[in-house]
C-alpha cells in the first residue's frame, strides 16, 4: 500500500527548525517592538505550524482532497474570527449613514 | 442505470426472503448492529419519540395561548415550555431527522456501497444521541430551562434559576452524534461510490447530504465549545458574558449563531434533497438543471456560514457589521430560489401523479417559498427592527421548518417506506393526512405572520386582547396539525403488519436503491452495480425537447 | 449479528481489513480522510476559544498582558520543545512501520508517551501548582492584585482562558497518550508493517494536531504582553 516514506533527515531538519523557531519566538518576546511583537509571534507560529503540517502530517505528500479539508478548516476559522471582529471592533464607530439626502446638493450643482 | 441486482419475486412474502430486518433476531442484534439500515431505524424510533415530546410542549403552548391572560400555565412554566419545545425540536428532531434516518438508510444504497465508511462510528453516533437526549429529557422533567433554546447570556449564565447545565450538557453531547454522522457521509460519498458513479451522476439527495455534512463538520464544534463556555461561566461566574464586569453578551451570541444559523440549513438542505427525488419520481422526468441544483446545495452550505449576524440586528451589534450581514443574507436566498425554479421547471410538462409523497413535495415548494420570501423581509435591516422578536419571525421559521423540512421528511418517509419495510401503506389515508397537515399547518402559522406584523411579541405568556382571534385561529390550526401527524403514525405501524408487500420499485422510480429487493438484504447489493446512466434517466416523452 | 458481506476469498485481504471497503487502499484513504475531517472539527472547537481570547485580548490588552507575564515562560518554552520532540518521535514511529522495523516502532511510541507525560507533569506539577499557590485560579480563590488596578476582573478572564485552553489541550494530550498505549501494545504484537499502519498514521495526525494547538497557545498565552522589562514594573 502506498504511503510516502519521508526520509529521516527531513524529519530531523524539521525538528531542528522547530526548536530554533521556538527559541526565536521566546527571545523576541524580550524585545520591545510594540505592536510588532504580536505580528512576529504569529508569523513564527504559522511557520512552525506549516512545518508540522507539511512534513510531520505529510500534507506535502497528500492528495488534494486532504489539503482542501485543512484549508477549509483554517478558512472557516478565519471567517468566524473576521466577521465577529467586524462587529466587536466597529461597535464604537459613529453611525454616519445619511442616505440619498447627502448627495442631493451634488445633483443640484449640476443644474444650469 | 444498469445493475445486476436480483429481481424480487412478488409471490414470496418479504418475511421469508432473507433481508436486513430478519437477518438476525434479538435485541442485541439491533443494539449492537453496524448495519446502516438498522441504525437508521434505531434513529427513526428515537427521533419520532423526541418529535412527540416537542409536540406535546407545543400543544401545551397553543392551548395556553387561547386566552390573552394565558389559559393553562403560569409565565414561568410557559418560559420552560417554549424553551424545551425549541431545544427538543431543533437539536433532537430537526437536525438529525433526515440525515440520521433517511440519510443513514439511503446514502450507501444510492451510491452503490455496502455500508458507510465507518459503521461502528455510525452506531456510536446513535448511542451518543441517546445519551444526550436522556440528559436533556431528565433535565426537562425536573424543571427544564427558561432561557429559550438560544440560551442568551447573561440571563442563562448568571441569573436563570433553571437546569441550564444539564440541558446544555445534553445538547453538547448530542452535537458529537451529528459530527460523526457528517464525517461518515463525507468519507463514504468521496471514497465508496460504485464504479461509474461519477459526482454528476449522483442523486441530488446525495449532493444535499454532502453539503449538509460540511455544515455538520465545520459548524457543530462551535456550538459545543460555546455551551462548554456557558457551563463554565455558570459555574464560576468569571464574567466573560456579563457586561457588569466587562464581559460581552454579544460574544456569546456570535458564537451561538455561528453554528445555529448554519444549523437551520442543516435542517432544510436534506429536505431539499428529498424534494429533488420526489419531484423527479412523480413527474417521471429528469431534473431541470441538475448541476445548478447540485451546486446550489454547496453554495447554500458555504454562504450559510456568512450570515449569522442577521439574528443580532437589534442587539447592539455594530451597524456596519449589520450591513454586511444583511447583504450576505440576501445572497443566501439566491441558491434556494434556484432550486425552487428548477423544481418548477421539472414539473413543467412532466407526467405528474399525486400520490402522498408528491403532495408533500408540492406543499413543500409552496410553503418553503413563502417562508423563504419572508426571510428576506427579516434580512432587511430596517424592516427587521420592526419584526424582530415578534410572531412574524416565529411564522417565518415555522414555514421553513415545518412547512418545509417536516413536510419533506414526511414525503421522504412515505416515498421510501416501501423500500425500508417492504410494505405499502394505504395511500388514500396518506393523501388525506397530507391534506390535513397542509390545512392545519397554514391555519396554525399564517395568522402568526399577521399577528407578528401587528406587533405581538414572541415568547410571551400573555398578550393584549386584540390578538385573541388570531391566537385562537392558530391554536385551532395546531389541533388539526396534530391530528395530521397522528394518522401516519397509525397507518405506518399498521402497514408493518398488514400492509401489502411492496415490490422492489412500487413507484417506478430511478435510483440504485430501487434496484434492490424491498426490504434490501444486509449487504445491499449482491454484486456492486456498475453505473452507466445519468441520474433520473426517465424516458423522455416525445413532446419534451430537452429534459 | 449476521454480516452477510459477499467478497473475494478471505485470504486475499490482509489482517486489519474492514469488509465495507473494496480493498486496503480504499480503507486507508477513507481512514486518512476521516481523521483529517475530525481534525477540522477540532480546529473549529478550539477555534471558538481562540476567537473569544482574541476578542478579549483586543478589548483589554493591558490586563491580558499583566496576566500573561505571570505565566512561567521557561516552563512554557521547555514544554514547547518537549512536544516538538514528541512529534518527531511519533513521526519516527510511523517511519519505522513504513520501513518494516518492529522494535523501533515500539520504542518510538513509548518515547512519545514519555514526552507527552513529561509535558503534563511539568504543566500540572510546576505551573498549575504554582498558580494555585499564587491564587491565580479563577473561581477558586482568585486574588485580585492591587497592581492590576481596575482591570482585575479582566485579568481573571485571562486566567480563565489560560486554564480552559491549556486544560482542554491537556485533556487532548491525555486521550492521545491513551491511544498511544493501545497502539504500543498493538505494535508490540507486530500488527503494523509496510502494508498496514493506518492506525499509526491517523493517531500521528491527531498527535501532531495537538502539538500545533500548543504551538499557538504558547505565544498567545505566554508571550502575549511581551516579556520585555516595563519601566516601573518589577515582575
Amino acid at each position: 500500500m502506498s504511503g510516502h516514506v519521508v526520509p529521516v533527515r527531513v524529519y530531523l531538519a524539521v525538528f531542528v527548525s522547530l526548536l530554533i523557531l521556538t527559541g526565536l519566538t521566546t527571545a523576541v518576546a524580550f524585545v520591545d517592538m510594540g505592536p510588532f511583537n504580536l505580528v512576529v509571534a504569529l508569523v513564527i507560529a504559522v511557520a512552525k505550524m506549516l512545518l508540522v503540517v507539511l512534513f510531520f502530517m505529510h500534507i506535502k505528500y497528500s492528495p488534494p482532497l486532504t489539503r482542501l479539508v485543512l484549508i477549509a478548516a483554517v478558512l472557516w476559522l478565519g471567517i468566524m474570527v473576521t466577521l465577529t471582529l467586524s462587529d466587536e471592533l466597529t461597535r464604537g464607530w459613529e453611525v454616519k449613514i445619511q442616505g440619498l439626502s447627502a448627495i442631493l446638493p451634488y445633483f443640484r450643482a449640476l443644474l444650469p | 442505470m444498469s445493475s445486476t441486482a436480483t429481481v424480487d419475486n412478488l409471490e414470496i412474502p418479504a418475511e421469508s426472503r432473507l433481508n436486513y430486518l430478519n437477518a438476525s433476531y434479538g435485541i442485541k442484534s439491533w443494539l449492537l448492529t453496524t448495519d446502516h439500515k438498522r441504525i437508521a431505524l434505531l434513529y427513526l424510533v428515537s427521533i419520532t419519540f423526541m418529535f412527540l415530546v416537542g409536540g406535546v410542549a407545543a400543544t401545551l403552548m397553543r392551548l395556553h395561548l387561547i386566552e390573552p391572560q394565558g389559559a393553562l400555565v403560569d409565565p414561568e412554566t410557559y418560559n420552560r415550555l417554549f424553551s424545551i419545545h425549541g431545544i427538543v425540536m431543533v437539536f433532537f428532531f430537526l437536525v438529525p431527522s433526515i440525515p440520521a434516518t433517511l440519510g443513514n438508510f439511503l446514502v450507501p444504497m444510492m451510491i452503490g456501497a455496502r455500508d458507510v465508511a465507518f459503521p461502528k462510528l455510525n452506531l456510536m453516533s446513535w448511542y451518543i444521541y441517546i445519551t444526550g437526549a436522556a440528559f436533556t429529557l431528565y433535565a426537562a422533567v425536573t424543571g427544564g430551562v427558561d432561557t429559550g433554546w438560544t440560551f442568551y447570556t447573561p440571563f442563562s449564565s448568571n441569573y436563570s434559576h433553571s437546569a441550564v447545565i444539564p440541558v446544555a450538557l445534553g445538547v453538547f453531547i448530542t452535537g458529537f452524534s451529528s459530527i460523526l454522522t457528517g464525517l461518515n457521509f463525507i468519507v463514504t460519498i468521496h471514497k465508496m461510490r460504485a464504479p461509474g458513479m461519477t459526482w454528476f451522476r449522483l442523486p441530488l439527495f446525495i449532493w444535499a447530504m454532502y453539503a449538509t455534512s460540511i455544515i455538520f463538520i465545520l459548524g457543530t464544534p462551535v456550538i459545543a465549545i460555546t455551551l462548554f463556555l456557558l457551563g463554565l461561566e455558570r459555574l464560576l461566574h468569571i464574567g466573560i458574558f456579563d457586561p457588569a464586569v466587562g464581559g460581552d453578551p454579544l460574544l456569546f451570541q456570535h458564537l451561538f449563531w455561528f453554528y445555529s444559523h448554519p444549523a437551520v440549513y442543516i435542517m432544510i438542505l436534506p429536505g431539499m434533497g428529498v424534494i429533488s427525488e420526489l419531484i423527479t419520481a412523480f413527474s417521471r422526468k429528469r431534473i431541470f438543471g441538475y448541476s445548478f441544483v447540485a451546486f446550489s446545495s454547496m453554495a447554500i452550505a458555504v454562504i450559510s456560514f456568512l450570515v449569522w449576524g442577521h439574528h443580532m440586528f437589534v442587539t447592539g451589534q455594530s451597524v456596519y457589521a449589520g450591513l454586511v450581514f444583511s447583504v450576505l443574507s440576501f445572497l443566501v436566498a439566491i441558491p434556494s430560489a434556484v432550486k425552487v425554479f428548477n423544481w418548477t421547471a421539472t414539473l413543467y410538462k412532466g407526467s405528474i401523479s399525486y400520490q402522498a409523497p408528491m403532495l408533500y413535495a408540492l406543499g413543500f415548494i409552496g410553503l418553503f417559498t413563502m417562508g423563504g420570501l419572508t426571510g428576506l423581509f427579516l434580512a432587511s435591516l430596517a424592516v427587521d427592527v420592526h419584526l424582530n422578536g415578534t410572531y412574524f419571525v416565529v411564522a417565518h421559521f415555522h414555514y421553513i421548518m415545518v412547512g418545509g423540512a417536516v413536510m419533506a421528511y414526511m414525503g421522504g418517509l412515505h416515498f421510501w417506506w416501501p423500500k425500508i419495510t417492504g410494505r405499502l401503506y394505504p395511500d388514500a389515508w396518506a393523501r388525506f393526512s397530507a391534506l390535513v397537515i397542509f390545512v392545519g399547518f397554514n391555519l396554525t402559522f399564517f395568522p402568526q405572520f399577521v399577528m407578528g406584523y401587528l406587533g405581538m411579541p414572541r415568547r410571551y405568556a400573555v398578550y393584549p386582547p386584540e390578538f385573541q382571534v388570531l391566537n385562537v385561529m392558530s391554536s385551532a390550526g395546531a389541533s388539526v396539525l396534530a391530528v395530521g401527524y397522528v394518522i401516519p403514525l397509525v397507518y405506518f405501524i399498521w402497514s408493518m403488519r398488514y400492509g401489502p408487500p411492496a415490490g422492489p420499485n412500487p413507484w417506478g422510480a430511478k435510483g440504485l436503491e430501487w434496484e434492490t429487493p424491498s426490504p434490501p438484504p444486509t449487504e445491499n447489493f449482491e454484486e456492486i452495480p456498475i453505473v452507466t446512466e445519468e441520474a433520473y434517466n426517465y424516458p423522455q416523452l416525445p413532446e419534451v425537447a430537452r429534459g | 449479528m449476521a454480516d452477510m458481506t459477499v467478497h473475494a476469498v478471505h485470504g486475499e485481504h490482509p489482517p486489519g481489513f474492514a469488509h465495507q471497503f473494496e480493498d486496503m487502499e480504499q480503507q486507508r484513504e477513507a481512514g486518512n480522510l476521516g481523521m483529517w475531517l475530525f481534525l477540522a472539527t477540532e480546529v473549529m472547537f478550539f477555534g471558538g476559544l481562540f476567537m473569544s481570547y482574541i476578542v478579549y485580548r483586543t478589548k483589554y490588552p493591558g490586563a491580558f498582558a499583566d496576566g500573561s507575564r505571570l505565566l512561567n515562560v521557561k516552563f512554557g518554552a521547555v514544554n514547547t520543545a518537549v512536544l516538538i520532540a514528541s512529534s518527531l518521535t511519533m513521526a519516527m514511529a510511523i517511519h519505522s512501520a513504513q520501513t518494516g522495523k518492529k522494535k523501533p516502532q515500539v520504542w518510538y511510541l513509548i518515547l512519545t508517551m514519555i514526552l507527552g507525560a513529561l509535558f503534563l507533569f511539568l504543566k500540572f506539577n510546576f505551573e498549575w501548582r504554582a498558580d494555585y499557590h499564587e491564587h491565580l485560579i479563577p473561581g477558586f480563590g482568585f486574588y485580585v492584585r492591587p497592581e492590576w488596578g481596575g482591570g482585575g476582573a479582566h485579568v481573571q478572564m485571562f486566567f480563565l482562558f489560560y486554564f480552559f485552553m491549556t486544560g482542554l489541550h491537556a485533556l487532548h494530550m491525555i486521550v492521545g497518550i491513551g491511544i498511544l498505549t493501545v497502539l504500543t501494545v498493538m505494535a508490540a504484537r507486530g500488527r503494523f508493517y509496510e502494508q498496514y499502519y493506518a492506525p499509526l498514521e491517523s493517531s500521528g495526525l491527531y498527535w501532531h494536531f495537538v502539538d500545533i494547538i500548543w504551538i499557538f497557545l504558547f505565544p498567545l498565552l505566554y508571550l502575549a504582553g511581551g516579556r520585555y522589562p516595563i519601566p516601573g514594573v518589577t515582575h
